[in-house]
């Protein structure tokens, strides 16, 4: 008998462990473009107390672990590039506490962010956390440990600057409690203490397992309108997008160009979220930032769009349906983007490199940015809708993925949640000081070598 | 296979697994197994890798193909509107398939055999199929308006039998028009259907519509949302001329024209959307307009009602084959639990199913003294004795 | 290319130059306003073609039916005036741009013109929509909502192929949904020397003519609407009757308002593309004031557009917002 699936049996019983091929399909691959490694094992811990008795038996039989949270990554980041076994973290999806007056909430890190979202407006219908604009599926957890963001993300930055603490099983064994947790029974702050959640978010759980999230909350006002900024020149778009969030008033700032439907070939489509307690708030929001685009309006040169109230929805769900549905246009069930954290102001070369690759590669494109904090940065992504029955369509969007990973680097961004691939065109360009300096930390922290092996490894 | 075109274009993006709200994971197997294996998207792509010979059938494959219970709660949720309203009929088709291979789960392969040789799942006698209406006023149907159709649950599941009789008494108070096939009747065959059988299938609606043209039925009453949504959707491809009612939307046809007038009944009540009738045939409003009409009743939802319904797992033939199966997080278990959360005293249902997979799933929780199991025609007839 | 039909000694020849005069959104005394019809009329630069909101009611305004709103839009076109920013109207071109791909459809009964507005598909359904064949689509979109932006160019370049489109199907008659397509046929396509081998019937004519079919199915409402009256039908004022004996036939009171026969107002939906939001809203709230002050308990639509716009407005100010073939359904029992 397998005595690693036995040891895994006794810790989380029969029904969440599995060495069975139909399982272990599933889990070698995620809807993106990246080839699948087969796990050996699944396994769906619900406590922290398991997580930490997996781990210790990883460490016994020196096998791979790789967590996974939604599943939802699209690159390949909870693929087992070297086997082994495959933690799903999704039954630990408990709401643990709100601190409504200090506007925070515990979760365990498979709690998904549909139902967060769900159980806030249902008890504290004036809290709400920062979505993703993946499905509601994805967690918390998952989502931290790429450095996500979301629809609050340009008021409030990335989610991973949204976490207070965390509790972490580490790569050996040990339960180990980030931030203000970590002193006091309360889940403030990471503030005032070393700010040790950095060896965690954005490593793709290479560190260790998150088990507990404090995540901020922030208020929820009830009424929302979107405004929507139609230009055909996209030198205009960083201007376009200091003005905004000049005003202060924005929520969400999205900017979405694509050839499809005809009528946004050639155009940049910026969104702009704005929320009120009132209508009086509201209105005084739309003026704002009206007034504040008013050069682009007056010279003809950009214009609202005019979109009837009950079309909106299709803007301001959230999270947004339609996101998914992207992966329908080839009639193909999948697709696959690069997002590159960049500069705002390199939105134009951004977005002629996104064109110029589709056009070389032949593959249905879609390209958007999503602005992170005041225009600090932005997420630009390039989005490759792909048929994952016809492997030459696969082909040619992994390409043009790889020529956008590139392209993005050129122009000084850095892909975000980089595939395997991408990590390494990142690796080979940073600092080799920086990149010893993450060397020496994984080896300090995981000296059997057992979390997520392969990601931010050099090859 | 029909609809091999269509399932590898599934993302997998989880939206089938959700209520509308996120609140909830509604896939009662995903629910309860938690492996991407037993959500919606994980059976597409399980059935697209097979398909393609990326995995062999093996017996776990036909077990999680068999747990689904074509809740469509999927097909609600799913955000690819070019192919959701298919995904119910996809897992049907990839048990097709199984069929056809001999592959299928014994307990299928027994529920299958036993309506062939006997023409109920329970080995039954043909002539036992009427004696529950001993007693009920009802005779056999003559020409008259309604043929009241029963089924095999109704017809030989004690729990069913109950139900059966009360409808039965209800419809004879109401001087409707009504006959009943007796040991005439034959299985309707929904979960032959959906079980992946389609030429069973094919001989029963056949002899159905035949024997119900012979007979001259032009409306059809149906004790069983299953039968309703068979008779309904899929007979008219077989010939079938005549309209078929699910009970509840009769009985509030009869309350509204006053030829039933539900009396006092002082009791708090939660009402269970069946799959077939909700989400596969979109009523929800008769069953609550029946109960609401009862003087004293006082109707309180569950959080998931109406289209975000949680399946009492009895569905896609498990109710027969069991492999879904009970224990603590059975669909069953769970929306009693969820029952008794509404601070209600009745679990009013729809469906025969239903009642007996909640009165099993209360007598496993031990929550008898709490929640008890009624259905909406009991109901109004115990109102009525009053 | 077709020219417009416009004779430019006739509109010298004008004393009141009720165009200008009557202008709800820009204020003339006759001597400037003689002025600045003088200025239009050599093809010059005027303020009006800045300034114009597009409502398309100096066309009623004029005694002689000479087209100075279709003139004002071919001049802003030719003089490179954009009444609204260029993206938006590039958008708007490509999005309702023909397919080119028309193949005839077969109609039976009465053809039913949808336009582009495939989502009231189901609401003409029921007993005054028997026996007709709807026909809809980007090949047999009139375009004429391109006045508004300066681009009438797009209009005479499309609505040849779409009349021929609808020809194709071998239709005598052709009942219109949208408003607007009633103008295009009835009143742009002429003034523009394009032939239309169709009669265009208005959605009025049509219920009218399908109630009196059905008259004892008629139960008067006895509401008392508010009329909110599109920009098109100021470009055939003629239809104006007509309402006014559909209503009668259902039993409905047009209250009468300040904001309503020849002066009312636009749903301001134009107003907000062109970047006029201060006017829109200002227009859109004294426009609803007004219906409430009169007493009307529902807003009647002629147009998807303003009901589109409006819709959500007037019923927060407590009005029912409602089409009017949706209001005549009501007159039979029927639901909507």
């Amino acid at each position: 008998m397998d005595r690693v699936y036995n040891a895994l049996k006794e810790i989380v019983g029969e029904r969440f462990v599995s060495n069975q091929q139909e399982e272990l399909y599933l889990y070698s691959r995620d809807p993106g473009t990246m080839d699948p490694v087969w796990p050996d094992y699944v396994v769906m811990p619900a406590s922290t107390e398991e997580v930490q008795k997996i781990v210790m038996l990883a460490n016994q039989e020196k096998i791979p672990l790789v967590p996974q949270g939604g599943g939802l990554v699209l690159s390949g980041l909870t693929i087992p590039l070297k086997g082994g076994i495959l933690v799903d973290m999704k039954r630990m999806n408990r709401i643990i506490e709100v601190n409504k007056n200090s506007r925070y909430v515990i979760v365990e890190a498979g709690c998904s962010h549909g139902l967060l979202q769900s159980y806030l407006n249902q008890n504290y219908p004036d809290l709400r956390h920062s979505l993703p604009d993946s499905p509601p599926i994805s967690t918390v957890g998952g989502n931290v440990c790429i450095h996500g963001s979301g629809h609050l993300s340009q008021v409030y930055g990335f989610h991973s600057d949204m976490v207070n603490g965390m509790e972490v099983v580490l790569p050996t064994g040990e339960i180990c409690k980030i931030g203000s947790c970590s002193t006091s029974p309360y889940w403030f702050a990471r503030a005032p203490l070393p700010d040790l959640a950095g060896l965690f978010l954005g490593w793709f759980g290479t560190t260790g397992i998150m088990t507990k999230i404090s995540l901020k909350l922030y208020p929820h006002k009830r009424m929302k309108d979107v405004m929507l900024f139609l230009t055909e020149n996209p030198e205009y778009i960083s201007d376009i997008i200091y003005k905004v969030t000049d005003t202060e008033v924005a929520e969400d700032i999205t900017i979405s160009c694509a050839p499809k439907p005809d009528w946004m070939d050639g155009f940049q489509l910026t969104s702009i979220a704005i929320v009120g307690r009132n209508k009086a708030e509201l209105d005084f929001k739309f003026r704002t930032i009206r007034s504040a685009l008013a050069s682009y309006i007056d010279s003809r040169e950009g214009g609202f769009m005019y979109m009837p109230p009950a079309m909106k929805h299709n803007f301001t769900e959230v999270p947004l349906r339609s996101t998914a549905r992207f992966a329908d246009v080839k009639k193909g069930g999948g697709f696959e983007y690069v997002g590159a954290i960049m500069p705002v102001d390199k939105f134009p070369d951004a977005y002629r490199a996104g064109h110029e690759i589709a056009q070389r590669c032949e593959t249905t494109y879609s390209l958007s940015a999503r602005i992170i904090g005041r225009a600090h940065c932005m997420m630009f992504s390039c989005a490759y809708a792909f048929n994952r029955a016809d492997k030459a369509d696969v082909d040619r969007a992994k390409q043009a993925l790889h020529e956008t990973n590139k392209a993005v680097l050129e122009l000084g961004g850095i892909p975000w949640k980089a595939e395997f691939p991408a990590q390494q065109l990142i690796l080979e360009r940073m600092d080799p000081n920086t990149l010893r300096l993450m060397e020496q930390v994984r080896k300090l922290m995981d000296p059997n070598g057992i979390m997520n092996p392969g990601n931010w490894e050099v090859k | 296979m029909q609809y091999a075109d269509i399932v590898h274009r599934c993302f997998r993006c989880g939206y089938c697994n959700f209520t509308s709200d996120f609140q909830d994971f509604n896939c009662p197997t995903y629910n309860k197994y938690r492996m991407l294996s037993y959500s919606p998207g994980g059976r597409m792509w399980l059935i697209n890798a097979w398909l393609n010979k990326e995995l062999q059938w093996s017996e776990h494959f036909a077990d999680i193909m068999y747990s689904c219970a074509t809740c469509n709660n999927c097909v609600e949720e799913c955000v690819q509107n070019k192919f959701n309203s298919y995904l119910s009929e996809i897992f049907i088709a990839a048990r097709g398939e199984m069929v056809e291979q001999g592959l299928v789960p014994p307990t299928v392969r027994d529920y299958l055999k036993n309506i062939q040789l006997s023409g109920n799942p329970y080995r039954a006698p043909a002539e036992d199929r009427g004696k529950w209406s001993e007693g009920s006023g009802l005779t056999r149907f003559q020409n008259d308006e309604y043929l009241y159709y029963v089924g095999c649950v109704g017809s030989y599941d004690e729990r069913g039998q109950k139900m059966a009789l009360a409808l039965g008494k209800l419809l004879i108070k109401a001087g409707l028009s009504v006959g009943i096939l007796g040991s005439d009747e034959k299985c309707d065959g929904n979960e032959v259907r959906v079980l992946g059988e389609s030429m069973l299938f094919e001989e029963l609606a056949r002899q159905n519509t035949d024997q119900f043209a012979q007979l001259g039925v032009k409306k059809v009453i149906s004790l069983s949302p299953h039968a309703f949504n068979v008779m309904k959707k899929y007979y008219p491809d077989y010939g079938a001329g005549f309209d078929t009612l699910h009970y509840t939307q009769v009985l509030w046809e009869l309350i509204k024209l006053k030829k039933l007038n539900p009396g006092q009944l002082e009791i708090r009540v939660t009402y269970h959307d069946p799959c077939y009738l909700g989400r596969h045939n979109g009523e929800y409003r008769a069953p609550r307009k029946v109960l609401q009409s009862i003087p004293g009743l006082s109707l309180v939802e569950m959080r998931r009602n109406r289209k975000d319904s949680f399946c009492c797992g009895g569905g896609g033939g498990n109710f027969f084959t069991d492999i879904l199966g009970s224990g603590p997080d059975s669909p069953a278990a769970v929306r009693v639990k969820e029952a008794v959360a509404t601070g209600a005293e009745v679990l009013a249902v729809a469906c025969p199913n239903c009642a007996k997979m909640f009165e099993d799933a209360i007598k496993v929780e031990g929550l008898e003294d709490r929640l008890q199991v009624r259905d909406i025609a009991e109901l109004v007839l115990e109102s009525l004795k009053d | 290319m077709y020219e417009l039909k416009f004779d430019p000694e006739l509109c010298a020849s004008c004393e009141t130059i009720d165009c200008l005069m009557k202008c709800q959104y820009i204020s003339f005394d006759l001597q400037t306003a003689r002025e600045e019809r003088d200025r239009l009329n050599r093809g010059e630069d005027s303020f009006v073609l800045h300034d114009c909101v597009t409502c398309y009611a100096c066309e009623e305004y004029c005694q002689f039916g000479n087209h100075p709103f279709y003139q004002i839009v071919d001049l802003q076109e030719e003089k490179g005036i954009w009444p609204t920013p260029k993206p938006i109207v590039h958008s708007q071109i490509k999005m309702y741009s023909p397919k080119g791909t028309f193949e005839p459809k077969e109609v039976e009964g009465t053809a039913f013109n949808m336009c582009l507005f495939p989502d009231f598909r189901d609401s003409i359904k029921g007993k005054l929509f028997e026996d007709t064949t709807q026909l809809f689509g980007r090949d047999l979109f009139c375009n004429l909502v391109y006045l508004h932006y300066a681009k009438a160019s797009v209009i005479r370049e499309r609505v040849p192929q779409i009349i021929k489109n609808f020809a194709s199907c071998g239709i005598q008659e052709l009942v219109c949904f949208h408003d607007e397509c009633y103008a295009t046929y009835k009143s742009w396509a002429p003034a523009y020397g394009i032939e239309v081998p169709f009669k265009p019937v208005h959605l009025f004519q049509f219920l009218i003519d399908r109630l009196k079919e059905n008259r004892s199915a008629i139960k008067k409402l006895g509401f008392k609407v508010a009329y909110q009256r599109p920009c098109s039908t100021r470009l055939v004022p003629e239809t104006e009757p007509m309402l006014d004996e559909l209503f009668e036939l259902i039993g409905v009171d047009r209250v009468p308002r300040k904001y309503d026969r020849e002066t009312p107002l636009c749903c301001g939906a134009i107003m907000r593309a062109s970047g006029r939001e201060e006017l829109a809203d200002e227009i859109n709230k004294k426009n609803i004031e007004d219906m409430l002050d009169a007493g009307a308990s529902l807003c009647v639509f002629n147009c998807q557009g303003c009901y589109a716009a409006m819709g959500e407005m007037v019923a927060q100010a407590g009005l029912r917002p409602i089409l009017v073939h949706d209001l005549c359904k009501l007159a039979i029992g029927e639901k909507v």
